[in-house]
């Protein structure tokens, strides 16, 4: 029934590619801002929950201009990047995960930083007096206690960084292959005549692949709870 | 000999904190009626709270001392607390529980120790539940167990038993008589309820409004007249 041609076969696996690398890079950093916006009171704290929730309500293109023009190879940091690192973002799949975990940080953090404010602060008190130093403390309870609002923090950053679009397209393109991912690809088909099929095909991946994400992290979350207060 | 030194002064809010006492081995009661600063003290001894001046020490430790610039983190002080919610730790198993202070600090496990404290307090049976199905007494007896366990030096308990019923509270306190005179561990016990003190007490510092108004035997809970504090 699903018939795919290499090219559709390409973006689906691309997309999934990118999206588990944006992911997977940006939830350190999300459980980083996540703790520092429930737990500490810092100069510039509500600067830096404006820029973590940004990308939620601009445009997805100025999200994607503003990464073009800083990361992009005679952007600032894309210049510094290449100058010292060899890495390359514009117009590459890494670029589209780097748009994506923008893109996705905000659906990320939130949860997160929901989960660690539930959080008894009693239980780590507790473990202190138990002799865990406070990386430890980190490590034994308050991560394990906030991992349900991970889960759900990764399961909404996957699916927007599975169906970004507008950041994408804008930063790196659409190249087939490289930067064309689902949406992008679906885009395509749909401009060109004829394409209809194909695009209904990926419309259907698309479907299926946001359900998988959202069956899955059901079932995490029931496990996780389950964990804490069942058999 | 003296075991515990406190001298500490703390503002909290409205209340003047001043507390001086010190105790011997044994169980030390502070008691006093609600918002006496009970549980305000007992915290600066476990490291939970930092006062504003003064020292506490645990026998030739200084744990605190605002003057010398001394404040032992809680992790480094090995005094047990036993919470009056008993804070066991929902995620994981009563066992991992009880083994909690022994990974925490690196030590070899002690499978003698580990089931002499279980037995002891008779929870044996419960090491593979989660904290959820527990009763309210058992989870206390856990709270016990997990902070012997790190083998501290002093054992801190804020009101263990203000949750239970009257039949509970009569199934816990003979395991911590035990503990006082068979383990030899020192104790500080809060609460405002003499009949519970009157069992496990071997000394009393009366606490009234963040001062020490009396401190002696345990004849101090009947003049204190057991419902004025209720």
């Amino acid at each position: 029934m699903l018939d795919l041609s290499p090219a559709e076969w390409t973006a689906v696996t691309l997309s999934l590619r990118i999206a588990i690398v944006a992911t997977a890079c940006a939830l350190p950093f999300g459980i980083a801002v996540g703790w520092l916006l429930a737990r500490k009171n810092f100069w510039g704290k509500s600067i830096l929950d404006g820029l973590v929730h940004l990308p939620l309500v601009l445009p997805p293109v100025v999200t994607g201009y503003l990464l073009l023009i800083s990361f992009g190879r005679k952007g600032p940091i894309g210049a510094f990047l290449d100058a010292y690192f060899g890495i390359v973002l514009s117009f590459r799949w890494t670029g589209a995960a780097l748009a994506c975990a923008v893109m996705g940080f905000p659906l990320l953090v939130r949860p997160i930083r929901l989960a660690f404010e539930a959080i008894d602060r009693g239980l780590e008190d507790a473990a202190s007096t138990l002799g865990a130093n406070p990386l430890l403390v980190f490590a034994t309870v308050t991560l394990p206690l906030a991992l349900p609002g991970t889960i759900a923090g990764i399961v909404l950053c996957f699916a927007r960084a599975l169906g970004e679009f507008g950041a994408t397209i804008t930063f790196v393109s659409n190249i087939p292959g490289e930067t064309q991912t689902i949406s992008a690809a679906i885009y395509t088909f749909i401009q060109v005549p004829g394409g209809d099929a194909a695009a209904a095909r990926l419309v259907l991946i698309a479907i299926v692949l946001a359900l998988v994400a959202l069956i899955a992290s059901e079932w995490l979350a029931r496990r996780a709870a389950l964990r804490f207060h069942g058999e | 000999m003296t075991v515990l030194a406190v001298n500490v002064e703390k503002r909290l809010g409205t209340l003047e904190l001043d507390v001086r006492f010190s105790a011997a081995g044994g169980a030390t009661a502070l008691f006093g009626p609600s918002g006496a600063g009970k549980t305000s003290v007992v915290n600066m001894i476990a490291g939970l709270l930092t006062p504003d001046r003064g020292s506490i020490a645990l026998d030739d430790t200084v744990l605190f001392d605002a003057a010398a610039g001394i404040d032992v983190p809680p992790y480094r002080r090995h005094i047990g607390y036993v919470f009056q919610e008993g804070r066991l730790f929902p995620h994981l198993s009563v066992r991992q529980n009880l083994d909690y202070g022994r990974r925490m600090t690196g030590r070899t496990r002690d499978v003698g120790e580990f089931e002499r404290i279980a037995a002891l307090l008779d929870i044996d049976p419960l090491l593979d539940r989660r904290p959820r199905m527990l009763s309210g007494g058992e989870r206390q007896r856990v709270a016990v167990g997990r902070a012997l366990l790190m083998r501290p030096r002093l054992l801190l308990f804020d009101e263990p038993l203000a949750s239970l019923d009257g039949a509970l509270k009569h199934e816990i306190l003979p395991y911590l008589v035990r503990l006082r005179d068979d383990a030899r561990m020192p104790m500080v016990y809060v609460s405002h309820a003499p009949a519970e003190l009157r069992a496990i007490a071997t000394s009393v510092v009366q606490l009234y409004a963040g001062r020490v108004v009396a401190a002696g035997g345990l004849e101090l809970l009947d003049k204190a007249g057991g419902d004025a504090f209720g």
